[in-house]
């Protein structure tokens, strides 16, 4: 198979949570963990994980990593308990501390209870982890995660959060591919969006923010009022607001740090609109991400999500 | 790292045994089917089927024994295609651990439970009429051939499930796998085979095994007027064995270095 390699991979510091997240990001940014796991060879260049190289020294970086991938990665005819014992064995720990570890594991993620059964009656938040504990078994120092929470319900995406967080401070160092910007947001302390292979876009969850500003938006009382909004919004944020008919709201973006929520307020008023509802909201990282890897003449419309895809690494 | 390979063997023959507690169906199947062959070959077919001294049954069952073990081939191409498609094969892949222990782990529990599998078909084949007749060392040899030619099967049954990668593909391949001791002498000697055909079975590496086996079990050496590897059984069912490994072997270890995905 032929692979488009990846053209830049980021430094990243110890004891941190990087995220990185693109757009139809499917045969490009998978390549960047599959080679960072040593699952792919480059055809050329390199990259360090944990210090190691993983073209040179292999082994030493399989030894300082655990991974999870997408897909479910657990024999599912066997039990939880078992499928944690084998990979502890084959994680060279002995007998005793194979066992011990793998109870320790069922505890933490809260499948004591289910321990005995098969791993194909596990619900899906129940493989996913198992599939997290099985890669914790020996405390590894880069802990890969690909889209760890995708198609799972909140309860067990918090409990993957949490143990996400937990590590984190425990000195793991956590590389999260997501296509969920808000898990980023969460996570992560540095960011990386992928776009056609390259790190487009990299920082703080913050930082990302603040590079794109606030997000001022009105609703006001009838429709009618909405061109004047408009106005008074095109004034003070030096954009061309976005106008919801229906739902009688028009919003702008502002990287104008002097514009605070009452001024807003009062400069509806003043000028006579009928606000109903005013915000000034910091914006998420689903609406950096379009703005910053949108081409230049594309989408001026309401700022949603439906066309954030894919995934990267 | 022979002590790792034992114990990556152990923890994967743990792995297959546990795996069959919890979906005993393919056990079953396992050893009942080469029993359910003899008993129906044997007395089916066996009814019109005039083989030269012992009958028809006692010519069958070291043909089994060896079919037998040319079921390597499925149950580990089945196994590592299932690894593949459901990611299991990843994790093994991100393990700290040589590229060889994993398939050697995996074909040489395969092959213990092969072991285990002979039992029956043995003891059914000694109860409708099979004798060995050869001595102890001759069985013994014959037995260690079987388990040899099995070891061979399971790595080159690995190797294709690594290139296949799915269950479906590597079902339909394993069910054509069936057909491999039919071009042999395993069930019906192959004087009576077109010569183009008598040829190619006689060339089969089941058909030298296959005759090993009669020979090492003292039931009747090879023809006379045979191609090379049925003349000197032994020695080309060794050669077959070594050949199988040496191109099997490095093929998946160098398969598991690269990505599949």
């Amino acid at each position: 198979m032929s692979t488009r390699c990846v053209a830049s991979i980021w430094p990243c510091r110890r004891a941190r949570c990087a995220a990185c997240s693109g757009r139809t990001a499917r045969e490009k940014s998978p390549s960047a963990g599959r080679l960072l796991t040593t699952l792919l060879t480059p055809d050329a260049g390199s990259a360090r994980v944990a210090g190691h190289d993983v073209v040179r020294a292999p082994g030493e970086v399989r030894r300082a990593i655990g991974v999870t991938g997408q897909a479910t990665s657990v024999d599912t005819d066997l039990t939880g308990r078992e499928n944690l014992r084998l990979f502890a064995r084959l994680h060279r720990l002995r007998g005793d501390t194979a066992h011990a570890r793998a109870e320790v594991l069922l505890d933490r993620f809260g499948l004591g209870a289910a321990a005995d059964r098969p791993a194909r009656t596990y619900s899906g938040g129940m493989r996913r982890r198992l599939d997290l504990a099985a890669s914790l078994l020996t405390r590894p120092r880069v802990l890969f995660l690909d889209e760890p929470t995708t198609g799972l319900d909140p309860a067990s995406r918090n409990a993957i959060w949490e143990v996400v967080r937990e590590l984190t401070l425990s000195g793991t160092t956590v590389l999260l591919t997501t296509q969920y910007l808000e898990e980023a947001d969460q996570l992560a302390d540095d960011v990386a969006l992928i776009d056609q292979g390259r790190v487009t876009v990299r920082g703080t969850p913050d930082a990302l923010k603040a590079e794109i500003g606030s997000y001022a938006e009105v609703v006001v009382a009838e429709e009618a009022a909405l061109p004047g909004a408009a106005v008074v919004l095109d004034r003070l944020t030096g954009n061309r607001p976005a106008l919801d008919a229906g739902r009688r709201t028009a919003g702008a973006a502002t990287t104008d740090a002097s514009l605070t929520l009452p001024r807003l307020v009062r400069e509806l008023d003043a000028a006579g609109v009928p606000i109903v509802d005013a915000a000034l909201r910091r914006p998420t990282l689903d609406e950096v991400f379009l703005r910053l890897t949108a081409p230049a003449d594309a989408t001026t419309g309401t700022d949603t999500d439906t066309d954030t895809e894919g995934i990267a690494a | 790292m022979t002590a790792f390979v034992l114990s990556d063997s152990r923890a994967m023959l743990g792995r297959n045994l546990r795996r069959m507690r919890h979906a005993p169906g393919l056990f079953v199947i396992t050893m009942t089917m080469p029993v359910t062959m003899l008993l129906f070959f044997g007395y089916v077919f066996g009814s019109a089927m005039v083989v030269a001294d012992g009958g028809y049954r006692a010519y069958l069952v070291p043909g089994l024994l060896v079919a037998t073990a040319v079921n390597g081939v499925m149950t580990a191409m089945l196994a590592s295609a299932q690894d593949c498609q459901r990611g299991v094969m990843d994790r093994f892949r991100t393990l700290p651990m040589s590229r060889f222990a994993i398939p050697a782990g995996q074909t040489a529990s395969d092959v213990l439970l092969a072991a285990l599998g002979l039992v029956p078909l043995v003891l059914c084949g000694l109860a409708v009429g099979w004798r060995i007749e050869g001595g102890p060392a001759g069985a013994a040899g014959a037995f260690a051939l079987l388990l040899l030619f099995r070891l061979a099967t399971a790595w080159t049954g690995h190797y294709i499930g690594l290139l296949v990668g799915t269950e479906e593909a590597a079902g339909q391949l394993g069910a054509a796998t069936f057909m491999l001791p039919l071009l042999s002498n395993a069930y019906v000697p192959t004087d009576g085979m077109p010569g183009w055909l008598r040829t190619v079975a006689e060339w089969n590496p089941i058909s030298a095994v296959v005759t090993a086996c009669r020979d090492l079990f003292g039931n009747g050496g090879p023809a006379a007027d045979v191609s090379w590897p049925v003349a000197h059984p032994v020695l080309a069912s060794v050669g077959w064995c070594v050949l199988l490994l040496a191109v099997f072997v490095p093929l998946t270890v160098r398969r598991y270095g690269r990505d599949s995905a």
